[in-house]
Protein backbone atom coordinates (compact mmCIF):
# COMPACT_ATOMS: atom_id res chain seq x y z
CA UNK A 1 0.00 0.00 0.00
CA UNK A 2 2.84 2.37 0.87
CA UNK A 3 4.65 1.70 -2.38
CA UNK A 4 1.50 2.47 -4.35
CA UNK A 5 1.00 5.72 -2.43
CA UNK A 6 4.59 6.76 -3.11
CA UNK A 7 4.29 5.95 -6.79
CA UNK A 8 1.08 7.99 -6.97
CA UNK A 9 2.74 10.87 -5.14
CA UNK A 10 5.69 10.81 -7.51
CA UNK A 11 3.37 10.83 -10.48
CA UNK A 12 1.55 13.93 -9.21
CA UNK A 13 4.81 15.64 -8.31
CA UNK A 14 6.07 15.13 -11.82
CA UNK A 15 2.81 16.47 -13.15
CA UNK A 16 2.85 19.39 -10.74
CA UNK A 17 6.46 20.45 -11.28
CA UNK A 18 5.84 21.65 -14.78
CA UNK A 19 7.47 24.96 -15.75
CA UNK A 20 4.60 26.86 -17.25
CA UNK A 21 1.36 26.35 -15.39
CA UNK A 22 -0.31 22.99 -14.94
CA UNK A 23 -0.10 19.72 -16.83
CA UNK A 24 -0.79 19.87 -20.52
CA UNK A 25 -3.43 17.42 -21.56
CA UNK A 26 -3.44 16.21 -25.11
CA UNK A 27 -6.10 14.19 -26.83
CA UNK A 28 -4.83 11.54 -29.11
CA UNK A 29 -6.67 9.04 -31.17
CA UNK A 30 -6.67 5.38 -30.31
CA UNK A 31 -5.10 2.49 -32.11
CA UNK A 32 -5.43 3.59 -35.73
CA UNK A 33 -4.53 7.11 -36.73
CA UNK A 34 -7.10 8.30 -39.28
CA UNK A 35 -5.52 9.29 -42.55
CA UNK A 36 -6.10 12.76 -43.92
CA UNK A 37 -7.98 11.53 -46.96
CA UNK A 38 -11.61 11.60 -47.88
CA UNK A 39 -13.68 10.14 -45.10
CA UNK A 40 -13.14 10.60 -41.40
CA UNK A 41 -14.26 7.72 -39.21
CA UNK A 42 -13.85 7.64 -35.43
CA UNK A 43 -10.95 5.36 -34.48
CA UNK A 44 -11.78 1.87 -33.30
CA UNK A 45 -10.00 2.12 -29.99
CA UNK A 46 -11.69 5.30 -28.87
CA UNK A 47 -9.98 8.52 -27.82
CA UNK A 48 -7.33 8.58 -25.12
CA UNK A 49 -5.92 11.40 -23.05
CA UNK A 50 -2.22 12.03 -22.54
CA UNK A 51 -1.02 13.99 -19.56
CA UNK A 52 2.51 15.12 -20.38
CA UNK A 53 3.19 12.07 -22.52
CA UNK A 54 1.78 9.64 -19.98
CA UNK A 55 -1.52 7.95 -20.69
CA UNK A 56 -4.39 8.78 -18.39
CA UNK A 57 -5.77 5.85 -16.44
CA UNK A 58 -8.93 5.37 -14.38
CA UNK A 59 -8.74 4.83 -10.60
CA UNK A 60 -8.85 1.07 -11.24
CA UNK A 61 -5.85 1.43 -13.58
CA UNK A 62 -7.76 0.78 -16.78
CA UNK A 63 -6.82 2.77 -19.86
CA UNK A 64 -9.00 5.85 -20.20
CA UNK A 65 -10.83 5.65 -23.52
CA UNK A 66 -13.95 7.52 -24.55
CA UNK A 67 -16.00 6.98 -27.67
CA UNK A 68 -16.59 10.62 -28.54
CA UNK A 69 -14.02 13.22 -29.59
CA UNK A 70 -15.88 16.15 -28.07
CA UNK A 71 -16.01 14.35 -24.73
CA UNK A 72 -12.29 13.64 -24.88
CA UNK A 73 -11.51 17.28 -25.61
CA UNK A 74 -13.75 18.39 -22.77
CA UNK A 75 -11.98 16.03 -20.34
CA UNK A 76 -8.59 17.25 -21.57
CA UNK A 77 -9.71 20.84 -21.00
CA UNK A 78 -10.75 19.94 -17.45
CA UNK A 79 -7.27 18.60 -16.79
CA UNK A 80 -5.72 21.67 -18.38
CA UNK A 81 -7.60 23.90 -15.96
CA UNK A 82 -5.81 22.45 -12.98
CA UNK A 83 -2.87 24.43 -11.74
CA UNK A 84 -1.03 23.87 -8.48
CA UNK A 85 -3.33 21.26 -7.05
CA UNK A 86 -5.55 18.77 -8.79
CA UNK A 87 -9.07 19.57 -7.67
CA UNK A 88 -11.00 16.44 -8.47
CA UNK A 89 -14.23 17.93 -7.25
CA UNK A 90 -14.23 20.33 -10.20
CA UNK A 91 -13.61 17.63 -12.80
CA UNK A 92 -17.12 16.28 -13.19
CA UNK A 93 -16.76 14.86 -16.69
CA UNK A 94 -13.62 12.97 -15.72
CA UNK A 95 -15.42 11.50 -12.73
CA UNK A 96 -18.35 10.42 -14.89
CA UNK A 97 -16.04 8.77 -17.44
CA UNK A 98 -14.16 7.00 -14.68
CA UNK A 99 -17.41 5.69 -13.21
CA UNK A 100 -18.57 4.45 -16.59
CA UNK A 101 -15.28 2.75 -17.36
CA UNK A 102 -14.75 1.17 -13.95
CA UNK A 103 -18.33 0.57 -12.83
CA UNK A 104 -17.20 0.32 -9.21
CA UNK A 105 -20.64 -0.56 -7.88
CA UNK A 106 -20.87 -3.35 -10.46
CA UNK A 107 -24.35 -2.44 -11.60
CA UNK A 108 -25.82 -3.75 -14.79
CA UNK A 109 -28.23 -1.93 -17.07
CA UNK A 110 -31.41 -3.11 -15.34
CA UNK A 111 -30.25 -2.01 -11.94
CA UNK A 112 -29.35 1.43 -13.26
CA UNK A 113 -32.72 1.85 -14.93
CA UNK A 114 -34.54 0.69 -11.83
CA UNK A 115 -32.55 3.10 -9.65
CA UNK A 116 -33.45 5.98 -11.94
CA UNK A 117 -37.15 5.13 -12.26
CA UNK A 118 -37.41 4.71 -8.48
CA UNK A 119 -37.00 8.45 -8.22
CA UNK A 120 -40.33 8.84 -9.92
CA UNK A 121 -42.15 7.84 -6.75
CA UNK A 122 -40.63 10.72 -4.87
CA UNK A 123 -40.27 13.09 -7.78
CA UNK A 124 -39.72 16.67 -6.71
CA UNK A 125 -42.17 18.23 -9.09
CA UNK A 126 -44.92 15.84 -8.15
CA UNK A 127 -44.77 16.73 -4.48
CA UNK A 128 -46.81 19.84 -3.78
CA UNK A 129 -47.27 21.86 -0.63
CA UNK A 130 -50.59 23.10 0.62
CA UNK A 131 -49.56 26.41 2.09
CA UNK A 132 -48.32 29.25 1.76
CA UNK A 133 -50.61 30.24 -1.08
CA UNK A 134 -47.99 32.00 -3.19
CA UNK A 135 -45.76 28.93 -3.15
CA UNK A 136 -48.66 26.71 -4.20
CA UNK A 137 -49.38 29.13 -7.04
CA UNK A 138 -45.72 29.18 -8.06
CA UNK A 139 -45.44 25.42 -8.06
CA UNK A 140 -48.56 25.09 -10.14
CA UNK A 141 -47.41 27.64 -12.71
CA UNK A 142 -43.88 26.36 -13.06
CA UNK A 143 -44.17 22.62 -12.58
CA UNK A 144 -47.49 21.80 -14.22
CA UNK A 145 -46.39 22.63 -17.79
CA UNK A 146 -43.44 20.25 -17.49
CA UNK A 147 -45.63 17.45 -16.19
CA UNK A 148 -48.13 18.00 -19.02
CA UNK A 149 -45.30 18.01 -21.54
CA UNK A 150 -43.89 14.73 -20.15
CA UNK A 151 -47.31 13.11 -20.09
CA UNK A 152 -47.94 14.10 -23.69
CA UNK A 153 -44.48 13.19 -24.93
CA UNK A 154 -44.47 9.67 -23.46
CA UNK A 155 -48.21 9.04 -23.39
CA UNK A 156 -48.23 8.29 -19.66
CA UNK A 157 -49.93 9.52 -16.54
CA UNK A 158 -47.91 11.17 -13.83
CA UNK A 159 -49.96 13.70 -11.96
CA UNK A 160 -49.07 15.46 -8.74
CA UNK A 161 -50.19 15.13 -5.17
CA UNK A 162 -50.08 16.94 -1.85
CA UNK A 163 -50.21 13.86 0.33
CA UNK A 164 -47.18 12.57 2.19
CA UNK A 165 -47.33 9.28 0.32
CA UNK A 166 -46.51 11.01 -2.92
CA UNK A 167 -48.03 10.65 -6.34
CA UNK A 168 -49.63 7.40 -7.36
CA UNK A 169 -47.65 6.32 -10.41
CA UNK A 170 -49.46 3.68 -12.44
CA UNK A 171 -47.49 0.62 -13.52
CA UNK A 172 -47.89 1.41 -17.17
CA UNK A 173 -46.01 4.68 -16.69
CA UNK A 174 -43.16 2.80 -15.12
CA UNK A 175 -43.06 0.26 -17.94
CA UNK A 176 -43.07 2.91 -20.63
CA UNK A 177 -40.22 4.80 -18.98
CA UNK A 178 -38.20 1.65 -18.35
CA UNK A 179 -38.46 0.66 -21.99
CA UNK A 180 -37.55 4.20 -23.06
CA UNK A 181 -34.48 4.24 -20.86
CA UNK A 182 -33.46 0.80 -22.10
CA UNK A 183 -32.78 2.37 -25.48
CA UNK A 184 -29.81 4.28 -24.07
CA UNK A 185 -26.33 2.84 -23.82
CA UNK A 186 -24.68 1.91 -20.53
CA UNK A 187 -22.61 5.10 -20.47
CA UNK A 188 -25.60 7.31 -21.17
CA UNK A 189 -27.51 5.56 -18.38
CA UNK A 190 -24.75 6.35 -15.88
CA UNK A 191 -25.11 9.97 -16.88
CA UNK A 192 -28.91 9.87 -16.62
CA UNK A 193 -28.81 8.29 -13.19
CA UNK A 194 -26.30 10.92 -12.08
CA UNK A 195 -28.51 13.79 -13.26
CA UNK A 196 -31.60 12.25 -11.65
CA UNK A 197 -29.85 11.98 -8.31
CA UNK A 198 -28.68 15.60 -8.57
CA UNK A 199 -32.01 17.13 -9.58
CA UNK A 200 -34.01 14.72 -7.41
CA UNK A 201 -36.54 14.46 -10.21
CA UNK A 202 -37.02 12.04 -13.08
CA UNK A 203 -39.36 14.32 -15.02
CA UNK A 204 -36.91 17.20 -15.03
CA UNK A 205 -34.17 14.88 -16.27
CA UNK A 206 -36.40 13.73 -19.11
CA UNK A 207 -37.03 17.36 -19.98
CA UNK A 208 -33.29 18.02 -20.00
CA UNK A 209 -32.46 15.04 -22.19
CA UNK A 210 -35.20 15.84 -24.67
CA UNK A 211 -33.96 19.42 -24.94
CA UNK A 212 -37.17 20.80 -23.48
CA UNK A 213 -35.31 22.60 -20.64
CA UNK A 214 -31.91 24.21 -20.44
CA UNK A 215 -29.65 23.34 -17.52
CA UNK A 216 -30.31 26.66 -15.80
CA UNK A 217 -34.06 26.19 -16.15
CA UNK A 218 -33.96 22.61 -14.86
CA UNK A 219 -31.88 23.61 -11.85
CA UNK A 220 -34.22 26.50 -11.12
CA UNK A 221 -37.25 24.23 -11.24
CA UNK A 222 -35.53 21.71 -9.02
CA UNK A 223 -34.75 24.37 -6.45
CA UNK A 224 -38.06 26.16 -6.77
CA UNK A 225 -38.91 26.26 -3.11
CA UNK A 226 -35.40 27.40 -2.18
CA UNK A 227 -35.57 30.21 -4.71
CA UNK A 228 -38.93 31.20 -3.28
CA UNK A 229 -37.49 31.36 0.23
CA UNK A 230 -34.44 33.26 -1.04
CA UNK A 231 -36.67 35.85 -2.61
CA UNK A 232 -38.58 36.18 0.62
CA UNK A 233 -35.77 36.07 3.17
CA UNK A 234 -32.63 37.02 1.26
CA UNK A 235 -29.70 35.29 -0.36
CA UNK A 236 -26.73 33.90 1.56
CA UNK A 237 -23.89 33.88 -0.92
CA UNK A 238 -21.63 31.37 0.73
CA UNK A 239 -24.40 28.80 1.00
CA UNK A 240 -27.07 29.42 -1.63
CA UNK A 241 -24.86 30.55 -4.48
CA UNK A 242 -22.27 27.91 -3.65
CA UNK A 243 -24.84 25.12 -3.83
CA UNK A 244 -26.45 26.60 -6.92
CA UNK A 245 -23.19 26.71 -8.86
CA UNK A 246 -22.26 23.22 -7.73
CA UNK A 247 -25.65 21.83 -8.74
CA UNK A 248 -25.46 23.60 -12.08
CA UNK A 249 -21.98 22.25 -12.73
CA UNK A 250 -22.93 18.68 -11.91
CA UNK A 251 -26.19 18.79 -13.89
CA UNK A 252 -24.50 20.36 -16.89
CA UNK A 253 -21.76 17.74 -16.79
CA UNK A 254 -24.30 14.93 -16.56
CA UNK A 255 -26.47 16.30 -19.36
CA UNK A 256 -23.48 16.88 -21.64
CA UNK A 257 -22.20 13.39 -20.85
CA UNK A 258 -25.56 11.84 -21.79
CA UNK A 259 -25.80 13.77 -25.03
CA UNK A 260 -22.25 13.06 -26.10
CA UNK A 261 -22.54 9.37 -25.28
CA UNK A 262 -25.86 8.81 -26.98
CA UNK A 263 -25.27 10.55 -30.25
CA UNK A 264 -24.81 8.39 -33.30
CA UNK A 265 -21.45 8.08 -35.00
CA UNK A 266 -20.69 11.09 -37.14
CA UNK A 267 -19.15 10.11 -40.43
CA UNK A 268 -18.69 13.19 -42.53
CA UNK A 269 -18.06 12.51 -46.15
CA UNK A 270 -16.10 15.38 -47.57
CA UNK A 271 -16.82 15.77 -51.24
CA UNK A 272 -13.60 16.86 -52.86
CA UNK A 273 -14.23 19.19 -55.74
CA UNK A 274 -11.81 18.25 -58.47
CA UNK B 1 -38.33 24.75 -27.05
CA UNK B 2 -35.81 26.05 -24.58
CA UNK B 3 -34.76 29.69 -24.71
CA UNK B 4 -31.17 29.35 -25.87
CA UNK B 5 -30.47 32.67 -27.50
CA UNK B 6 -28.29 33.04 -30.55
CA UNK B 7 -25.39 30.68 -31.32
CA UNK B 8 -23.07 33.65 -31.67
CA UNK B 9 -23.68 34.56 -28.07
CA UNK B 10 -23.01 30.99 -26.94
CA UNK B 11 -19.77 30.92 -28.90
CA UNK B 12 -18.67 34.25 -27.42
CA UNK B 13 -19.41 32.97 -23.93
CA UNK B 14 -17.46 29.76 -24.58
CA UNK B 15 -14.44 31.65 -25.86
CA UNK B 16 -14.58 33.95 -22.86
CA UNK B 17 -14.60 30.96 -20.49
CA UNK B 18 -11.66 29.43 -22.33
CA UNK B 19 -9.82 32.72 -22.03
CA UNK B 20 -10.38 32.86 -18.28
CA UNK B 21 -9.25 29.27 -17.90
CA UNK B 22 -6.06 29.79 -19.83
CA UNK B 23 -5.26 33.19 -18.35
CA UNK B 24 -3.47 31.62 -15.42
CA UNK B 25 -1.36 29.28 -17.55
CA UNK B 26 1.18 30.72 -19.93
CA UNK B 27 -0.35 29.54 -23.16
CA UNK B 28 -2.79 31.53 -25.24
CA UNK B 29 -6.30 30.13 -25.37
CA UNK B 30 -6.12 29.83 -29.13
CA UNK B 31 -3.63 26.97 -28.88
CA UNK B 32 -5.96 24.72 -26.97
CA UNK B 33 -7.68 21.79 -28.62
CA UNK B 34 -10.99 22.98 -27.23
CA UNK B 35 -10.75 26.31 -29.05
CA UNK B 36 -9.92 24.65 -32.35
CA UNK B 37 -12.71 22.11 -32.00
CA UNK B 38 -15.33 24.69 -31.03
CA UNK B 39 -14.47 27.08 -33.82
CA UNK B 40 -14.46 24.29 -36.36
CA UNK B 41 -17.79 22.92 -35.12
CA UNK B 42 -19.49 26.30 -35.07
CA UNK B 43 -18.24 27.12 -38.53
CA UNK B 44 -19.30 23.78 -39.95
CA UNK B 45 -22.76 23.88 -38.41
CA UNK B 46 -23.48 27.54 -38.84
CA UNK B 47 -27.13 28.21 -38.30
CA UNK B 48 -28.81 30.55 -40.72
CA UNK B 49 -32.27 31.87 -40.09
CA UNK B 50 -33.80 29.67 -42.81
CA UNK B 51 -32.66 26.29 -41.53
CA UNK B 52 -34.70 24.97 -38.63
CA UNK B 53 -32.91 21.70 -38.32
CA UNK B 54 -33.28 19.68 -35.14
CA UNK B 55 -29.71 18.47 -35.33
CA UNK B 56 -28.40 22.02 -35.31
CA UNK B 57 -30.57 22.84 -32.35
CA UNK B 58 -29.15 19.80 -30.56
CA UNK B 59 -25.60 20.94 -31.22
CA UNK B 60 -26.39 24.43 -30.01
CA UNK B 61 -27.96 22.92 -26.91
CA UNK B 62 -24.80 20.89 -26.26
CA UNK B 63 -22.69 24.01 -26.66
CA UNK B 64 -24.93 25.91 -24.25
CA UNK B 65 -24.70 23.06 -21.74
CA UNK B 66 -20.91 23.08 -21.98
CA UNK B 67 -20.92 26.84 -21.48
CA UNK B 68 -23.07 26.40 -18.37
CA UNK B 69 -20.64 23.76 -17.12
CA UNK B 70 -17.55 25.94 -17.58
CA UNK B 71 -19.19 28.99 -16.09
CA UNK B 72 -20.58 27.25 -13.04
CA UNK B 73 -17.32 25.40 -12.33
CA UNK B 74 -15.42 28.70 -12.46
CA UNK B 75 -17.92 30.43 -10.14
CA UNK B 76 -17.99 27.45 -7.80
CA UNK B 77 -14.20 27.46 -7.46
CA UNK B 78 -14.21 31.23 -6.93
CA UNK B 79 -16.85 30.96 -4.20
CA UNK B 80 -14.94 28.11 -2.59
CA UNK B 81 -11.73 30.14 -2.55
CA UNK B 82 -13.46 33.15 -1.11
CA UNK B 83 -15.56 31.55 1.59
CA UNK B 84 -14.43 28.02 2.30
CA UNK B 85 -10.77 28.05 1.31
CA UNK B 86 -9.17 29.35 4.48
CA UNK B 87 -8.75 26.11 6.37
CA UNK B 88 -8.08 25.90 10.05
CA UNK B 89 -6.56 28.64 12.13
CA UNK B 90 -3.02 28.12 13.32
CA UNK B 91 -2.27 27.61 17.00
CA UNK B 92 -0.94 31.16 17.30
CA UNK B 93 -4.11 32.63 15.81
CA UNK B 94 -6.35 30.54 18.03
CA UNK B 95 -4.47 31.67 21.12
CA UNK B 96 -4.63 35.25 19.90
CA UNK B 97 -8.46 35.01 19.73
CA UNK B 98 -8.68 34.92 23.51
CA UNK B 99 -5.80 37.28 24.10
CA UNK B 100 -3.13 34.73 24.92
CA UNK B 101 0.31 34.37 23.38
CA UNK B 102 2.30 31.21 22.95
CA UNK B 103 5.45 31.01 25.10
CA UNK B 104 8.81 31.52 23.45
CA UNK B 105 10.95 28.51 24.24
CA UNK B 106 14.37 28.95 22.65
CA UNK B 107 15.47 25.49 23.64
CA UNK B 108 12.52 23.86 21.94
CA UNK B 109 9.86 21.87 23.67
CA UNK B 110 10.89 18.75 25.47
CA UNK B 111 9.39 16.27 23.10
CA UNK B 112 10.42 17.87 19.81
CA UNK B 113 13.57 16.58 18.11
Amino acid sequence: MWRRCLCLRDRWRRLLNQPSGGPTAIVRTGANIPSLSRAYAPPAGGFEINLDHRKLKTPQAKLFTVPSEALAIAVATEWDCQQDTIKFYTMHLTTLCNTSLDNPTQRNKDQLIRAAVKFLDTDTICYRVEEPETLVELQKNEWDPIITWAEKRYGVEIGSSTSIMGPNIPDRTREVLVSHLASYSMWALQGIEFVVSQLKSMVLTLGLIDLRLTVEQAVLLSRLEEEYQIQKWGNVEWAHDYELQELRARTAAGALFVHLCSESTTIRHKLLQD
Amino acid sequence: MAALGSPARTLRGLLRELRYMNAATGRSYRDTAAYRYLVKAFRAHRVTSEKLCRAQHELHFQAATYLCLLRSVRKHVALHQEFHGKGERSVEESAGLVGLKLPQQPGGKGWEP
